[in-house]
């Protein structure tokens, strides 16, 4: 899932100070999942948003809150519609896709971010997400027993480690682990070493020329708009 | 063919000696060219490190062609960290073009260690890559497979940590090197001549030359800050507390002598082809070292 982190009270306060009436928009989705933008995220950023121009004085904000299923899904954004007439500015909990989804079905409305997109990650304890793919475009987890070096090494090489690596560790972080530690250890065990001893040719970044996009042709309707 | 004089003296069968000097941090190069100066006739090749410990400097190119002016025998060590395929090509074309026909390719520190955090890593390429790239250019192709009008090139050098906690996998990527086109490999740093004895077991049976890397160590708080904050390096405890019990202001001699011990049990007892001196801002003392190592 998409992890992301809400940007600082005082940031946010900045942004919407041009507006006065303000929808909050929370994620059903990964946001709610990282308990970044969900419905109770919404709730509470409204009450602290609200208790901050208190204490300030300078209460000129109305806020008003909503959660879609998922904010990148035009459909989902679509139902925002009847509660967008008597709005100045969208404040989205949404991952980046969210705001712009947003922002592209509405396009005569201000939407701001509320929170930083960090990573595509998994959940590795209570309130802990790691990153765990960079969205290559060319899957290399076959030669490196499921592990990801692209993402969890922090210079993304392919031919085995750099001498960086001690105690398992990795050169930029004493806390994170050596990718390619892992991967040597996990190739290992499963009796592929010839895997690490393969050269591997330099990436190929095409696939990640931006924007990119998808299209699925078993899904995909001609005729219909793609813009 | 030979494509360089260090490559003829890899070639001689002779105990080689190569060292290294860090650029200055900004346009006045007189230090620069004064350790030049001092070392080119000393050593074999003396390589110039390019942003080393991920701090940007005068550019390991600019170094290697003061050693070229003042006739010295460059070695350009190149990283991975700051220059897509494109940019190393072209580094690579204009090196060769000016007589720079050493070359040692590094993968390149983390940025995260250097004075640059917030920049862009880059490695396009790893240190394997970049050696099997050199080869292309060598070919008459640039790696997207273009002809080159005019070929370079390059006696191509790579480096291994003998002393890594986990050494299987430093000897696979090791092989990788050796089987991409490196011809001599100057090591990280070695406290400990056992591990390097070791190591020497597994490389002999690669045609390869292997030159130890040693640091010269100028105090105990240089070795504890090196391990903390220098990838790729351990100094054992038992030679923290040599320095530490050294007189104060004594510490750098006592380094030296560390050093010249090494060197010497390395040449006498043919461990391995050659040494590499790192003598970390303390240039001028490579001689010194030399004298007490090799006398006799």
């Amino acid at each position: 899932m998409i992890v992301a982190q809400q940007k600082p009270l005082e940031e946010i306060n900045r942004m919407i100070d041009p507006y006065e009436k303000i929808l909050i928009v929370g994620c059903g989705t990964c946001m709610t999942v990282c308990d970044i933008g969900g419905e109770r995220e919404v709730a509470l950023l409204s009450q602290a948003l609200t208790l901050l121009q208190t204490t300030k004085g300078t209460k000129k904000h109305s806020f008003y809150i909503s959660t879609v299923k998922r904010q990148c899904d035009p459909e989902f954004v679509e139902l925002l519609k009847e509660k967008l007439s008597n709005t100045d500015a969208v404040l989205s909990l949404g991952c980046g896709i969210g705001v712009q989804a947003i922002a592209e079905k509405f396009s005569d409305l201000p939407v701001l971010p509320g929170v930083n997109t960090l990573f595509i990650g998994m959940t590795k304890e209570q309130g802990v997400w790691d990153e765990r793919c960079a969205a290559c475009g060319e899957c290399h987890l076959e030669n490196t027993g499921g592990i990801c070096p692209i993402t969890r090494c922090t210079k993304g090489i392919l031919n085995g480690p750099c001498a960086g690596t001690k105690n398992g560790k990795c050169e930029a972080n004493p806390n994170m682990d050596c990718a390619w530690i892992q991967i040597y250890n996990r190739l290992e065990r499963l009796q592929q070493l010839d895997k690490i001893r393969q050269y591997y040719e330099p990436r190929n970044y095409l696939p990640l020329q931006r924007p990119k996009r998808f299209i699925n042709n078993a899904l995909y309707s001609a005729g219909e708009t793609h813009g | 063919m030979v494509k360089s004089l260090f490559e003829e003296k890899l070639n001689s069968g002779k105990f080689l000696v190569t060292t290294e000097i860090g650029p200055p941090k900004g346009t006045d190069t007189s230090e620069l060219i004064n350790a030049i100066d001092l070392l080119k006739d000393r050593v074999d090749a003396i390589n110039v490190t390019d942003h080393q410990s991920s701090v940007m400097r005068y550019p390991s190119l600019g170094g290697c062609l003061l050693i070229k002016e003042r006739g010295g025998e460059p070695i350009l060590q190149m990283t991975c960290r700051d220059r897509n395929r494109l940019a190393l090509e072209a580094d690579l074309l204009f090196a060769y073009s000016r007589g720079i026909n050493n070359i040692l390719c590094l993968t390149g520190d983390s940025i995260d260690v250097g004075d640059h955090k917030t920049a862009k890593p880059v490695f396009d390429l790893d240190s394997v890559q970049l050696i099997r790239m050199v080869k292309t250019l060598e070919s008459g192709k640039d790696i997207a497979g273009n002809n080159l009008k005019g070929a370079p090139e390059f006696c191509v050098g790579a480096s291994v940590h003998p002393e890594a906690d986990f050494i299987e996998p430093q000897l696979v990527k090791f092989e990788k090197k050796v089987t991409a086109g490196a011809l001599f490999f100057q090591t990280q740093g070695i406290f400990d001549l056992s591990s390097l004895r070791r190591f020497m077991q597994f490389a002999s049976q690669f045609p390869v030359k292997i030159l130890a890397g040693i640091i010269v160590l100028a105090s105990a708080g240089m070795a504890r800050y090196m391990n903390n904050n220098v990838p790729g390096i351990t100094v054992p405890p038992a030679i923290i507390n040599e320095l530490a019990g050294t007189e104060k202001g004594k510490g750098l001699k006592k380094g030296i002598e560390i050093a010249a011990k090494s060197i010497k049990t390395i040449k006498d007892e043919k461990i391995c082809h050659g040494v590499h001196i790192m003598a970390v801002g303390n240039e001028k003392i490579v001689p010194e070292i030399l004298e007490m190592a090799l006398a006799g």
